[in-house]
């Protein structure tokens, strides 16, 4: 009795039960999905929030206003302070104390409606200084971008991402319009190249005006010298920390704070972005998943029972066949194998349909999944071993049936 | 008590076996009792019962005189609550169920009352289990489960499950497969149990052809003419050989 004899034998077994195998199948099935699809999802969001954290430049801080407590990680008035200003900015791009910055790009941002031609469209109006495209690592698709005298003249001029040119003009060839903000006119000088709408603050609808503009003309008012964002740009990825030291002392030095711990600015790394961002998604991945998990629990329990019943019933078989000369080995092998063909197929379908899912789902949620041969491999592997697993009590009851009683059952 | 006479009885044996025929079974003090909570009931009482490789003997009896369970420790389907049994010459109580599967392919074919083929399978796939499990390579296992179908007169109905065959012609699958791993012992609980008179001589006409072959037959009956094919008739009452006689028809 080779092996591929009780594949035969097995196969039939299982055949000759269709719909209740079927079913059981079902069980595993849907559990080996639900896996494959919840680890893609939570490696797909993953890489989403990493990429649009990169995609704001590279070796980059980012100085928020407010403080952060960072015991519990609540960020009390996080963002939502005045505590950074202009002058911070120039500073750090400024002072000889920092020789690892290599650019500072300070940013002052609210939603505004644009007016063009009698088309409104309401984005974020962002006033930046003109070292803000070589820092945030954008390009132009055509036009200029703001330079330093467009900033000391506080001129009305806009450079507009991409996507807000379509929405206003219908065409990105809209250098020399005029785009009406607040009711003052501006000049388009440029529009910039898309960077894709990978994020949740779209990257690709902006409208970019200097800085003393915006804080003159637009936004204005008590806070007029803050600015919502400062990012700076280490020299290297290297010397990304050393930056981080000097940009720290001398914001809290220029605020005249002597404990670090009372800082009324955050300064955060992307990598401690990401890092933050891929552990929070982590920890939901591992939960999703754990329930998932479950599922296959559930499946292979299922499995239990279908085997129980299916030696129940083939009681009398099991008894000829021992009376016929099949040793135990034989018969907890016949029904072992019985079990892995439910689990193998419940693998190789709930793998099928989690990798379908998996293709169809971008589409619908917008959010990418990631499936790895190596997950869909091993989830096949276990839904094979959960067959078995829960095979191996019916088998073995199966093998210890004693001859004579079982031949005797009807 | 009972070990000092199995000695005694063990020593004729051997002192005797240059003249004597070869022994296929023994039986000595055999008795089982069954147990069922609290309940025992002794269905064999001491029963010796020696029979020669070849012979041909029917056991008779009425109906819960013990017959059957007879016949399942003769087969190694059960097991002796006390006494020895002794096949070929050698001890089987004290052997495991790896060991007793092995002898139950090798030595032994079964025919039951009720057929007992598995449904699934077509007659000659039903007829190639025992040497599956004697790792039997395919091929031959197929010529050989071919030919034991032909011995029965089934050559033309190797492909058909069970139940596209008659009563008669299943029991003739089941003979078939009790030959082909070509046992010294056939071991038959009223074969003819379930059939009608024609197919009755059918099987019975298969025996008479294994006895002339040599093969040692066992055949347990109710009836008195399938009784009279045999050469010798063991009469059981009450788990106790009344009369063991030989057969002058
Ligand atoms: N597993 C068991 N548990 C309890 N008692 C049993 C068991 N098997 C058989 N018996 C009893 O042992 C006695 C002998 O049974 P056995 O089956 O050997 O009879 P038999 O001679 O074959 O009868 P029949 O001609 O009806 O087949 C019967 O009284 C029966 O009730
Ligand atoms: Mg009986």
């Amino acid at each position: 009795m080779n092996w591929s004899e009780t594949l035969r034998i097995s196969w039939a077994a299982v055949r000759s039960h269709g719909l209740r195998s079927i079913l059981t199948v079902l069980g595993i099935l849907i559990g080996i999905a639900a896996v494959i699809l919840t680890v893609g999802l939570g490696l797909g969001t993953q890489k989403d929030v990493s990429a649009q954290i990169s995609s704001l430049g590279s070796n980059l801080l980012i100085v928020s206003p407010g403080s952060s407590t960072s015991t519990t990680g609540i960020r009390g008035g996080f963002g939502t302070s005045s505590t950074l200003t202009l002058a911070d900015s120039q500073a750090l791009a400024t002072s000889v104390s920092t020789p690892d910055i290599k650019g500072v790009a300070a940013e002052k941002t609210t939603p505004l409606a644009l007016t063009a031609n009698g088309t409104n469209w309401t984005t974020s109006v962002t006033g930046v200084t003109s070292s803000w495209l070589s820092v945030r690592a954008r390009t132009l698709s055509s036009g200029s971008f703001i330079t330093a005298a467009n900033d000391t003249n506080s001129s009305a001029v806009v450079v507009l991402g991409s996507q807000t040119a379509t929405q206003l003009f219908g065409s990105q060839n809209v250098v020399g319009q005029i785009v009406t903000i607040n009711s003052k006119s501006f000049t388009v000088i440029g529009v910039l190249a898309s960077v894709g709408s990978n994020s949740s603050s779209n990257l690709d609808d902006v409208a970019i005006v200097p800085m003393s503009t915006a804080a003159n003309e637009l936004i204005g008012g008590a806070s007029s010298a803050s600015v919502s964002t400062v990012y700076i740009e280490a020299k290297s990825a290297a010397q990304l920390s050393a930056a981080y030291q000097e940009a720290d002392s001398l914001l809290l030095n220029l605020h005249g704070i002597s404990n670090s711990a009372n800082a009324d600015f955050t300064i955060s790394s992307q990598d401690a972005l990401v890092s933050t961002a891929t552990s929070v998604y982590r920890t939901l991945t591992v939960l999703l998943t754990g329930i998932a998990g479950l599922s296959l629990l559930v499946g292979g329990i299922g499995v239990m029972n279908i085997m129980l019943v299916s030696v129940t019933e083939r009681t009398k078989e099991i008894g000829l066949r021992k009376a016929l000369g099949a040793p135990p080995w034989a018969i907890r092998r016949q029904f072992l194998i019985e079990a892995a063909i439910l689990g193998l197929s419940g693998g190789l379908l709930g793998a099928l349909l989690g990798v379908v899912a998996a293709m169809a789902l971008p589409g619908i949620i917008g959010s990418s999944v990631v499936i790895s041969p190596g997950a869909v491999g091993l989830s096949i592997g276990v839904a094979i071993a959960i067959g078995v697993t829960f095979g191996v009590y019916p088998a073995t009851r199966a093998a210890k049936l004693a001859p004579i009683d079982a031949l005797r059952t009807e | 008590m009972v070990e000092k006479s199995i000695d005694i009885s063990s020593k004729r044996d051997r002192t005797n076996s240059a003249r004597a025929p070869r022994r296929a079974i023994e039986l000595i003090g055999a008795s089982k009792t069954y147990r069922s909570g609290s309940i025992e009931f002794e269905a064999l009482r001491g029963i010796d019962l020696t029979i020669d490789v070849g012979e041909y003997v029917a056991i008779m009896g009425p109906s819960g005189s013990g017959k059957s369970t007879i016949m399942n420790i003769l087969g190694c389907l059960d097991t002796l609550t006390t006494g020895e049994y002794r096949l070929g010459g050698d001890d089987v109580d004290d052997l495991d169920e790896i060991d007793l599967a092995a002898i139950r392919n090798e030595q032994i074919g079964f025919v039951f009352q009720q057929f007992n083929l598995m449904p699934s399978l077509s007659a000659w796939r039903n007829v190639e289990v025992p040497l599956m499990y004697a790792r039997v390579p395919k091929d031959d296992r197929k010529v050989r489960a071919e030919r034991a179908l032909e011995r029965v007169g089934l050559g033309d109905r190797l492909n058909n499950r069970p139940g596209e065959l008659s009563g008669g012609q299943q029991q003739r699958v089941a003979v078939a497969r009790a030959l082909v791993s070509e046992p010294t012992i056939i071991l038959a609980d009223e074969p003819t149990g379930n059939l009608d008179s024609v197919s009755t001589m059918d099987v019975l006409a298969l025996f008479d052809e294994l006895h002339e072959a040599g093969r040692t037959i066992v055949l347990i009956t109710h009836e008195l003419e399938v009784a009279q094919r045999a050469r010798r008739i063991v009469w059981v009452r009450d788990g106790e050989i009344q009369r063991d006689e030989v057969n002058a028809a």
